[in-house]
């Protein structure tokens, strides 16, 4: 109990709580002026219960209710097949599915420039800096653009497409993961730079003096001493995926995908429909970071460091 | 790795050789023999002297000088052909390993010596490559327009635009980013240090500031847009909500990296509270801040063009975007990029100059600058 109590969760719980009832508060506010007007239309003035009821059940909300919320994330969800198009879990796999291609790919080429970068000077000064630039390019806000473009390139008349042969649905999924790619590659080398560089002079020097080649350095010193660095990275890196992919369906005509159903629910009005995919697409962030630290604690553990 | 070197400058020669045995492209069905321009077998000439004088070891300004030759080159045969053939391609390739060489070469000298203006050149040189073969790629290779504008067409439509694309920019940067910037920041911050104050809403508030810092936030945009309408209030919203969770959890950590000695410090001066902050934890806290307003200076932009995707006026980044995409005008779409590159650039970079005048103190900066 008095862990319970040093620690964070009964700050967060209540907080939470706090923020809930804001959002019922704010609900009737937002609500309260469209229900008014159509009710006065039918010549009825409700009394107060009746008008905060009212503001919590509209289907068409300005600002939905938590439980209807929640109501809609469960049917959609759980009550239906998960092949079905109009189930959530459909349109989370395949902005999922966009998301784990990018990353994996982001995480090996970033590890690869980063192995590149460290024992190349001349990679090092004419790189890292274009590195750095290239992010603070809003290349998520063209991200579409980005799309479109290697859409064309991976199902139009050329070497890359013939050599591939992709099928649209490929195609579309493979250029959703450049972004993602774009997005989580640059955590990666700039972590792992700096892990690859963290192991000290006097350790470097003990590998020289057991005449280890550049390889055996970076196996056994550099590498494990990298790996921290490389997780935290990686978990900056699958959040940054995952934005990349949601962001990557929006107005590229993508039919399915989380970034479409939020495109298509504010086409139509159906705020309750975004507000799920948000809900949904925040669990599967927090999921996503959370598998990669739980990789990172059974990697680390079995490297033999201590907690 | 100096050994590199030796075997990059025997490979531009190969290279070199190579683009003057093979035709360097065709006009109409005609193949065109790289022999024919004297500016050709100069370059060939020149590389093979320079690597046999200098016994494959050429010093940086003997790369630099025939790297940049062989690149004016490069863009000049672009004229004189239809579609390039081998003959360009090998030139290409010997010019860029030449500019490898060069970067190589000098990074190794620098390693000794530290002169941070000859610095600048390496990476210098690595863009106008990268330019170079773009360019060279698209318009030798015939890419269609709709894959990639090759970088002087896209520069041509934004000289040629200049007007509109004034407007776009003053709608989504002068207006959207820059308030919406203004007032995310300033409200974190002010939060930041209101909760501060009370160690239960910190430990409450910071996990939930963690967790939203790696939410979608940007999907917020249509919500953002049925609210506030389509000008562009509802796009500073929108950064607004999305610069000021990184800018809270920043300055809350930053506000807490003052020691015990330095607040009994500021107390043995009988300091109150403002001025303990004033004085102590805000400069204190200005790296962490600085922090923030760099990553926000990114954010701020993306989120302003994301929400334009879901509703505009008929102007801006995000809509000329979109609506150019739709119509197939890539070479617009580009031009946007391309100011929308260079403003987040300048924008972070005006932020990073205004974190050096201010904590010119911090370890980070005397190290960058000794």
């Amino acid at each position: 109990m008095t862990a319970l109590a040093r620690g964070n969760t009964i700050p967060v719980l209540i907080l939470v709580a706090v923020l809930l009832v804001v959002w019922y508060i704010g609900a009737v506010w937002l609500n309260a002026p469209v229900i008014l007007d159509r009710l006065s239309r039918e010549g009825v003035t409700p009394d107060f219960f009746d008008l905060v009821l009212r503001t919590w059940t509209y289907t068409r909300p300005i600002l939905p209710a938590p439980h209807q919320v929640a109501i809609d994330l469960f049917n959609s969800t759980l009550t239906l097949a998960p092949s079905n198009k109009r189930s959530l879990f459909y349109h989370a796999w395949i902005t999922l599915s966009a998301t784990l291609l990018g990353f994996v790919l982001g995480t090996v080429l970033g590890i690869l420039l980063a192995v590149f970068i460290v024992h190349n000077a001349a990679a090092n000064r004419s790189l890292m800096p274009w590195i750095i630039a290239s992010q603070t390019v809003p290349i998520l806000a063209v991200a579409p653009v980005i799309v479109v473009l290697f859409f064309n390139l991976l199902t139009g008349q050329n070497l890359i497409a013939q050599a591939l042969r992709l099928n649209a649905d490929g195609a579309q999924l493979a250029s959703k993961g450049v972004i993602s790619m774009y997005l989580s590659f640059f955590p990666v080398v700039v972590g792992m730079v700096k892990g690859l560089r963290s192991p000290e002079l006097i350790q470097l020097d003990l590998m020289r003096t057991y005449n280890a080649t550049v390889l055996q350095t970076l196996r056994l010193l550099r590498w494990p001493a990298a790996v921290p660095f490389l997780f935290a990275s990686m978990k900056v890196g699958v959040a940054a995926s995952l934005v990349g992919a949601i962001v990557a369906e929006l107005p590229t005509g993508a039919q399915s995908g989380i970034g479409a159903k939020l495109l298509i629910g504010s086409y139509n009005g159906q705020t309750i429909q975004i507000w799920s995919a948000l809900i949904l697409a925040s669990i599967l962030a927090g999921l996503l970071v959370a598998i990669v630290g739980m990789i990172e604690r059974v990697v680390v553990q079995s490297m033999g460091a201590r907690a | 790795m100096s050994r590199l070197d030796p075997v990059l400058a025997l490979l531009a020669a190969l290279a070199a050789i190579g683009s003057l045995l093979l035709p360097v492209g065709t006009v109409g069905e005609v193949p065109i023999a790289s022999w024919t321009s004297v500016a050709h077998v100069a370059y060939c000439a020149v590389v093979l002297a320079a690597v046999g004088l200098f016994r494959l070891r050429l010093p940086a300004w003997a790369s630099g000088v025939i790297a940049a030759a062989g690149i004016v080159l490069v863009l000049g045969w672009l004229d004189a052909v239809d579609l390039a053939g081998g003959g360009y391609w090998l030139l290409l390739v010997s010019a860029w390993l030449m500019a490898w060489a060069f970067a190589q070469r000098l990074s190794n000298d620098l390693a000794s010596a530290r002169n941070d203006w000859v610095g600048l050149l390496v990476p210098l040189a690595f863009g106008v490559t990268i330019l170079v073969a773009w360019e060279a790629g698209v318009r030798g290779g015939n890419v269609p327009l709709v894959i990639l504008p090759a970088p002087s067409a896209i520069w041509a439509r934004i000289a040629a635009n200049t007007a509109m694309l004034w407007a776009d920019f003053q709608q989504t940067f002068i207006k959207a980013v820059l308030i919406g910037y203004l007032i995310g920041n300033a409200v974190g911050l002010l939060i930041a240090i209101a909760i501060d104050r009370s160690p239960f809403l910190k430990r409450g508030l910071l996990p939930i500031g963690n967790l939203v810092s790696a939410l979608p936030l940007v999907g917020i945009a249509p919500i953002m847009v049925m609210w506030f309408g389509f000008d562009w209030p509802s796009k500073a919203a929108v950064v607004v909500l999305m610069t000021f969770f990184p800018m809270l959890v920043n300055a809350v950590a930053g506000l807490n990296v003052t020691v015990a000695m330095e607040r009994d410090l500021m107390r043995s001066y009988a300091a109150g509270y403002w001025q303990t902050l004033w004085k102590l934890r805000l400069p204190a806290a200005a790296p962490f801040i600085f922090n923030a307003l760099k990553i926000n200076s990114t954010l701020a932009l993306i989120g302003a063009i994301v929400a334009e995707f879901f509703g505009t006026p008929i102007v801006g980044m995000g809509f000329r975007i979109s609506t150019a995409v739709g119509r197939m005008d890539i070479d617009l779409v580009w031009a946007e990029i391309a100011v929308s590159a260079v403003a987040g650039s300048v924008f972070y970079g005006v932020v990073a100059l205004a974190e050096r005048a201010v904590t010119f103190w911090h370890p980070s900066m005397r190290q960058a600058k000794a």
